[in-house]
């Protein structure tokens, strides 16, 4: 017996909704905040090609309507399909990995493309939600004595390390560290002991002289430019310069939508990926930024308050994985577009032109709403109705 | 079962409470960077952004022109057209390296149809389009005709990429004929530059030699400035002049192009230069010297060939021989002589002086170029036919210091500061000169020969031209000028001081020599050209109101030796060019109402009688005929209108100078200019002293 509200019926904690219940219980507003992040997004494309939809916004919109027909199907998808099917999907995500790995197109001096003729996916962003998937299911039955086990650390540390190393490879030093983070985040949530995590870390720490070698040059590059950004003001230290100028001349208010200099002669690289926010906070300023961090943050807080409804242990390390992912990807892009850390290529969610990134957000949203769909649903601990 | 799950929520909501606080942190360390960017240090990024923005680019000032006293443009700007190709217009669709070449080639093959372009531009034009950005025009050819720019812009439409622009260029209409005087202008060099951000402006050029070195000043004037909105690329957005180019001054001559202009062409096939000067102002009226160098092409940019011939040449076209070429006055220095010894009261005007031929002083002989000897000379005589014997006894007389003040006092040996670079300043020595240069004690005849316009002393037809001037005004100490404009600027600018220095502001002051001698003298002068026995009397003018005084020099360049002088072997023609004598000139009109000087050396040219003074008399009836400093262009009387003698003598001046003109460059022949007559050249007789330079 679940500890739960007694409005709950038996019938709702076996899961056994219709559709129309279903799309009852999905959280419009949620909904609502996603498509005003999305349509801001939308709208700083279209101020990024110079005030056309072509090439970026137009396309973009077909992908967030295709997109958000995906979220709702994930969310009214019965959460146990995906508890059942989590370590295939993450299979799928880890042979697609090694595709890219042995067949992928080089694009942006990296290997993550895979190409689907309709379009390239990027397995490594799918690949975040498989892995918080597979380690929810892995640690939905397991209580603190399970995770006090050394050796039942050991599978999960494998589901992650994997994928890392192989993202690592490619290389994706922004996705392979959300990799761990989320996965890190969701250990950290399931009671693993801090100096587990003090070891993993330290060990990490004493690996980067080893991974150093191993980095590309741009990687070198970008991480030198980062410790001292003057290095190289033309060179590599262009970019995070050029950001800054663009964000601070944009001041409180900044310099109005369309009109900001910065991002419309080109000063700005990539304005309509990574740098999109720089783009934003130059034409509307702070106000404009705190704006959209705001409304990342809502979403963030919606993540939470799902997960404190959710009822049981596998939705609530789905929400809490997706949560995660998704702050990372706010914080890790915004911050690296103020120099705060060095750039690595991590989108802006939702509003930032890309398909993948898009999906995988989407997608991990679907997942989102799937918990708060299915919260009260009685789960046992392979997934079935009956413990 | 329960209890199990309780511990593991409490758990998990513990440390989701410290994940969201981690995050919260995360945030606010977002909202404070932004914070921290957009409001504390946002005035340095709007200026840094700003800075990305705009490109102060700097609009060049068209050069001032330099005109003549009558406002003739000697040096002017010229639209200079210029055809370039952009890359992006014709490349957009091409793919490979190989699409491009053919591409670039079928639109030069269509241009080379109207302009002909050359295989090394169109090697060039691929070269630079292939490193170039797109959008980066690249010069196919400059200095089109404006019938070539014409066809070029009606073929536009089917010449993609192709545009024409114009800019200015330095043009000189009489290009040889003043280049000394003007100089030229050619790119800054690295030395060059300085606070104008001007000089730094790609294709900038400033004066390099003449005129427009001295007052480059004045005629770079002020460059404009106008912001350029440009993207990262360089791309031109957005264009706003802020600040208007303010041209350069223009800056007047003394000149008379029209006389400058014939006295080139009267030069013209010599090594010479002459000095046209109006005695009462200093004014320089022409300035020529030859051969000469086409302007012009300083300014394109010579080849190095090109630069090897010009300073190759021994003939020496780079230098304004007239203020840079230093010889020995000769016989032209005699009035000098004359007035020292005069003022000194060691001779009377009308005291002899026995020739037989030549004169002792210490077991030297110094001969007279006369080799019988004048017999008894008077000064005026000894002035008409320059009798060497006479002023050798009277130098003895007055001794190197006197002459030496009095040749300082006509500007002999000094600086005249005309206002060109690479003047000189000629030599006069003096017994302290030479003890100080050389540590050696003056010798007697070293003043002899001094007394005839040889040895140490060296003067520059500019000298010349003043010391006749200072002659024919009665002693006033004339300044030669080429301009009323100071080359500095004054406090409000060129204009300003320009205003403040009238030419005339007070007369000159007096050189301090008294009229009478300065008449006899100039009674001299005149019995040369028109004395029965003058050594000039052929080229006078013999027509009331335009005779002219004059006094022929004739230095020699090496030694006569002893054994030439004993045969008698010596005749000019027979020298090699570099050898012969330089002839020299030196005269003044109309005798009287004196206007004009001039001074005129003929580089071995033979003799001052028959190779200086003809040119001087052609030059000279031609000044007298404009009469640049009373009447202005239009009022002087043509030439068919001169009475018969007087027009038959222009008549010949004139083709004599069309002559010259046409076979420029080569010396001309003999023969062909000067009739072959065995002349009275007065042929200065070598002072037989041991260490004496020629």
């Amino acid at each position: 017996m679940m500890l739960g509200n007694e409005f709950t019926s038996a019938r709702l904690r076996r899961g056994e909704m219709t559709l129309g219940e279903k799309l009852w219980q999905v959280s419009w507003s949620l909904v609502l905040v996603i498509m005003v992040v999305a349509a801001i997004g939308l709208g700083m494309l279209y101020s990024a090609a110079n005030g056309s939809w072509d090439p970026w916004a137009s396309r973009q919109a077909t992908r967030f309507a295709v997109g958000i027909a995906l979220m709702l199907t994930v969310a009214l998808t019965d959460i146990r399909f995906w508890m059942r099917y989590a370590y295939v999907f993450y299979g799928i995500m880890l042979v697609l990995l090694v595709a890219v790995e042995i067949k992928g197109t080089i694009g942006m001096g990296a290997q993550r493309w895979i190409d689907l003729g309709i379009f390239q996916l990027q397995p490594s962003e799918l690949m975040k939600l498989a892995l918080v998937l597979a380690l929810a299911r892995y640690f939905h039955g397991a209580d603190l004595e399970d995770v006090r086990r050394l050796s039942f650390l050991v599978p999960p540390i494998f589901l992650v390390l994997v994928p890392f190393g192989l993202v690592l490879r490619q290389p994706d030093l922004g996705t392979a560290l959300m990799l761990a983070a989320g996965s890190g985040a969701i250990a950290w949530l399931v009671g693993v002991r801090l100096w587990i995590f003090a070891l993993l870390l330290g060990g990490g720490l004493a690996a980067i002289p080893v991974a150093w070698q191993f980095l590309h040059g741009y990687q070198k590059n970008r991480v030198l430019t980062f410790l001292n950004p003057e290095r190289d003001p033309l060179g590599a230290g262009y970019h995070i310069l050029q950001s800054k100028i663009a964000l601070g001349s944009g001041g409180m208010f900044g310099k109005g939508f369309m009109a900001g200099t910065q991002a419309h002669l080109n000063f700005l690289p990539e304005k309509q990926t990574d740098f999109i926010f720089t783009m934003m906070a130059e034409e509307f300023g702070m106000v404009g930024g705190l704006v959209l961090l705001s409304l990342y943050v809502i979403l963030v807080i919606y993540g939470f308050a799902i997960t404190f409804r959710c009822r049981h242990q596998f939705g609530r390390l789905v929400a809490m994985g997706v949560t995660m992912t998704f702050f990372l990807y706010v914080f890790i892009n915004i911050a690296m577009v103020m120099g705060l850390i060095p750039v690595v290529g991590v989108p802006l969610p939702l509003i930032s032109y890309g398909g993948t990134a898009m999906l995988t957000l989407l997608l991990g949203f679907g997942l989102l709403l799937c918990v708060f769909v299915h919260r009260d649903i009685q789960m046992g601990r392979r997934g079935s109705y009956d413990d | 079962m329960k209890q199990r799950d309780g511990d593991r929520a409490k758990m998990f909501t513990r440390r989701a409470a410290l994940l969201g606080g981690f995050q919260i942190t995360l945030v606010g360390a977002l909202v404070g960077r932004m914070y921290y960017l957009q409001v504390v240090e946002s005035d340095r990024y709007k200026t840094m952004a700003e800075e990305n923005r705009f490109n102060l680019r700097l609009l060049p000032p068209p050069r001032g022109e330099i005109v003549d006293r009558f406002g003739m443009p000697l040096a002017v700007n010229r639209q200079n057209y210029r055809v370039s190709i952009i890359g992006e217009d014709i490349l957009r669709h091409v793919r490979s390296a190989e699409e491009r070449e053919a591409a670039v080639s079928h639109t030069l093959d269509a241009l080379s149809r109207i302009a002909p372009l050359s295989e090394y531009d169109r090697a060039r034009v691929q070269r630079e389009l292939k490193r170039r950005r797109g959008f980066v025009p690249v010069t196919i050819r400059e200095n089109l005709t404006w019938e070539e720019m014409a066809s070029i812009q009606v073929n536009k439409p089917d010449l993609p990429g192709i545009t024409i622009d114009e800019g200015l260029t330095r043009f000189y209409p009489f290009g040889e004929k003043a280049a000394h005087l003007l100089g030229y202008v050619s790119s800054v060099s690295e030395e060059e530059l300085g606070d104008d951000p001007l000089l730094e402006l790609p294709g900038f050029r400033i004066g390099k030699q003449g005129i427009e070195k001295v007052y480059d000043l004045a005629l770079r004037g002020h460059g404009g400035t106008s912001r350029v909105e440009v993207n990262a690329l360089g791309r031109v957005i957005d264009e706003q002049t802020t600040e208007e180019a303010r041209p350069g001054a223009e800056v007047p001559l003394t000149i008379d192009m029209r006389l400058q202009d014939f006295a080139s062409k009267r030069l013209a096939g010599e090594s010479a230069s002459a000095v046209v000067i109006d005695i009462h102002t200093g004014a320089i009226l022409a300035m020529a010297s030859m051969p000469a160098f086409d302007p012009n092409v300083f300014t394109r940019g010579l080849s190095n060939n090109e630069w090897k011939d010009l300073v190759r040449n021994p003939r020496s076209p780079l230098s304004n021989k007239a203020i840079a070429g230093q010889y020995s006055p000769g016989s032209t220095f005699k009035m000098v002589v004359a007035l020292a010894a005069l003022e000194g009261g060691v001779i009377q005007e009308n005291q002899t002086v026995f020739c037989p031929g030549h004169t002792e002083l210490g077991g030297h002989r110094f001969h007279c170029w006369k080799r019988g000897g004048h017999g008894t000379m008077n000064l005026e005589n000894a002035l008409a036919q320059s009798c060497d014997v006479y002023f050798y006894e009277v130098a003895k007389r007055c001794g190197i210091d006197r002459i030496s003040d009095m040749a300082k006092r006509f500007g002999v040996g000094e600086m005249l500061n005309v206002g060109l670079p690479g003047e000189r300043p000629g030599l006069m020595p003096s017994r302290a000169w030479k003890t100080a240069t050389l540590g050696e004690s003056w010798h007697q005849g070293e003043t002899l020969v001094a007394g005839i316009g040889q040895g140490y002393v060296l003067s520059t037809p500019l000298q010349l031209a003043v010391m006749v001037a200072r002659i024919a005004n009665g002693g006033l100490k004339v300044e030669p000028t080429l301009s009323r404009m100071t080359p500095t600027p004054g406090e409000q600018g060129f204009l300003d001081a320009n205003a403040a220095s009238p030419l005339l502001a007070k007369p000159p002051p007096s050189i301090g020599v008294t009229k009478a001698h300065l008449d006899a003298v100039r009674g001299g002068m005149f019995a040369v050209s028109n004395g029965p026995r003058g050594t000039a009397r052929r080229y006078g003018i013999p027509i009331e109101g335009w005779r002219l005084s004059g006094k022929t020099g004739t230095t020699q360049v090496r030694r006569i030796s002893m054994r030439e002088r004993e045969t008698g072997i010596r005749r000019e023609e027979d020298l090699p060019w570099e050898l012969r004598n330089h002839a020299l000139f030196v005269c003044y009109a109309p005798e009287d109402a004196p206007r004009y000087a001039l001074a005129i050396c003929v580089e071995h040219g033979g003799g001052g009688s028959s190779a200086a003074a003809p040119v001087a008399r052609d030059i000279m009836l031609e000044t007298l005929r404009l009469d640049p400093a009373r009447k202005r262009p239009g009022e002087e009387p043509r030439v068919e209108d001169l009475p018969p003698e007087l027009r038959a003598l222009m008549e010949e001046a004139h083709a004599k100078a069309e002559m010259t003109s046409a076979v420029y460059g080569p010396p001309a022949p003999p023969g062909l200019l000067e009739e072959e007559e065995d002349d009275e050249d007065e042929t200065t007789i070598p002072p037989n002293l041991e260490g004496t330079p020629l």
